[in-house]
């Protein structure tokens, strides 16, 4: 595989948040339509990690970065990009489910709505097509105006996943998606997660083992803010390398 | 003494100061329900409501509160369009833009105008804003509706900007990182997510600041001046509820005259727009507060 056809690239990314370093030197490339497990104890890098991705660490007064993240080929963190735009194609699901506390419709509107969209039949089917992925369609076309908090919360976090999507993203990253819900739930966002990436390269990070190597083509396992080794979901989870991964998976700490 | 009776003890002193509390509210209820009812003894009720003269003082007597009334919701609605605008820019700006360590310098900074004694703003208004405003409006007179609002506004800015920002700010995080999270900017963010959000605790501010406007008593007693004035010209004196009551209170009216009950009608007029803005913003913050649980 030519490098150039890594969907997401990361050389020698070292993250500070304040004086505190939270990565040190991670170098990892993401195949497109893949589903890359993010590892590791708590504390570890993984989240932070993740959201290098699409900068939402940007906010966070301490935090800075050196190294170099691109996605397609281009690096996110150079001054001409929008943020915004980044944001757009790089689509999150957080931990737990949170809808804005608007309508179901007006939650997967929004992302449109934001970038300007004014053109309502072209809102509205796009609305649906993104109920449709997220498996959420069926269970909601009637009660498109009700509100999303009045949702369970394994509807509402494939709501939040429809509202990714609805903007058409390039890449998702989910940040322990089903770790607030359910076993029933988290089966079928699971399941979710598996269809879409058809279309989309997917990045989770996942407190669960079972769930890694349910779900994950390739898992990376991080340690106190280093990435430990990284390869085949199936690989890791028979033949680790390292002996750190070897203990954690077998659940010997973390 | 036993831990029991400690206990015992400590509860009573609890109890009494509550039981105090209350009947301190229920005897001035009291007090304005009878003094106010003696007077419509005096005076129908519908001549109250509807003449568009307040003249008890004068020779030939009249009592229509409406002049009062609308000198009081003068200042106020001048204090809002002053406050609200104001007061909820800094909410936003503090809560949704603002590092930490400004927000934590400004926010005291800002709540230290609601501890500035009124009669030091009544003065400034009289002394410093007015003299000011006739350099832009000639025709302004040296008391007036504009200035005491203009400067009401600047007292009740910190009641809105600080409860909104509470209210922006108890919205959770993670509802301002999942419009971030889709590409939008803080503007779109504190306008379309998180004021809709708080949007309950917002009104509950300046409803509560409203209340606090008409009740504002020094300031307008000092810088709108004290001619009771049908009128919604902000350049003439006027006189409000409060600054007729403090008025009658100073002057030598005898007590138990027609006169002297006028400040009771006046206060229970008062009474009842600031108890029905209260139980409204009682009842929104209960009814719109959304649960995100």
């Amino acid at each position: 595989m030519k490098s150039t056809d890594y969907k997401i690239k990361s050389e020698n990314v070292d993250v500070y948040y304040g004086d505190k370093k939270a990565l040190t030197d991670i170098n990892l490339n993401i195949r497109p339509n893949t589903v890359t497990a993010l590892i590791g104890p708590s504390g570890c890098g993984k989240s932070t990690f993740l959201r290098v991705l699409n900068r939402m660490n940007d906010y966070i007064d301490s935090f800075s970065m050196t190294g170099k993240i691109s996605i397609d080929g281009e690096d996110i963190y150079q001054s001409k990009i929008r943020v915004e735009d980044l944001r757009a194609n790089v689509g999150m699901v957080f931990q737990k489910p949170n809808p804005f506390p608007k309508s179901i419709f007006d939650n997967v509107a929004y992302g449109l709505k934001i970038q300007g969209m004014k053109d309502k039949e072209f809102i509205k089917k796009r609305v649906e097509s993104a109920l449709k992925q997220a498996a959420l369609w069926s269970e909601v076309k009637d009660d498109l105006k009700n509100p999303a908090l009045s949702l369970s919360g394994g509807q509402q976090q494939r709501l939040c996943i429809a509202r990714a999507l609805a903007v058409n993203p390039k890449v998702l990253l989910m940040d322990e998606p089903t770790s607030a819900l359910d076993p029933i739930s988290t089966a079928k966002i699971e399941e979710l997660i598996f269809n879409l990436k058809e279309k989309y390269t997917i990045v989770i990070v996942t407190h669960n083992m079972q769930q890694a190597s349910r779900i994950s083509d390739y898992t990376a396992f991080f340690y106190m803010g280093k990435l430990i080794e990284f390869d085949k979901t199936a690989e890791i989870f028979t033949h680790p390398r390292e002996e750190k991964t070897q203990n954690y998976i077998t659940g010997r700490f973390g | 003494m036993t831990q029991k009776n400690k206990e015992v003890c400590i509860e009573l002193v609890l109890k009494l100061s509550g039981t105090i509390t209350v009947l301190t509210t229920f005897g001035i209820i009291w007090v304005l329900f009878s003094e106010s009812f003696s007077f419509f003894k005096e005076v129908s009720i519908v001549e109250f409501l509807t003449d568009n003269q307040w003249t008890p003082l004068f020779a030939n007597k009249r009592f229509g509160i409406m002049p009062l009334i609308s000198g009081t919701l003068l200042t106020t609605a001048i204090a809002l369009t002053v406050a609200l605008p104001l007061g909820l820019s800094i909410a936003i700006y503090l809560s949704e833009y603002a590092p930490k360590r400004l927000r934590l310098i400004v926010k005291p900074l800002l709540e230290m105008l609601a501890s500035i004694p009124t009669v030091v703003y009544g003065f400034f208004a009289l002394m410093i804003v007015t003299p000011f405003l006739k350099t832009i409006l000639p025709n302004i007179s040296g008391f007036n509706a504009l200035s005491a609002g203009i400067v009401m506004g600047i007292m009740i800015i910190p009641f809105i900007s600080s409860m909104s920002e509470d209210a922006l700010r108890s919205v959770p995080k993670s509802i301002r990182e999942a419009s971030y999270g889709i590409g939008a900017t803080r503007l779109q963010t504190s306008f379309r997510v998180m004021v809709p959000a708080a949007s309950s605790g917002i009104i509950v501010s300046v409803i509560l600041a409203f209340s606090r406007a008409i009740g504002e008593t020094m300031i307008v007693a000092i810088a709108a001046g004290q001619q009771p004035r049908l009128t919604l010209n902000p350049l003439v004196p006027i006189e409000t509820i409060t600054a007729y009551i403090v008025q009658v209170s100073l002057g030598d009216v005898p007590h138990g005259s027609l006169e002297y009950k006028t400040i009771f009608a006046a206060g229970m007029t008062l009474f009842v727009f600031t108890f029905i803005l209260n139980n409204i913003a009682f009842w929104v913050r209960k009814k719109f507060r959304e649960e995100y649980e």
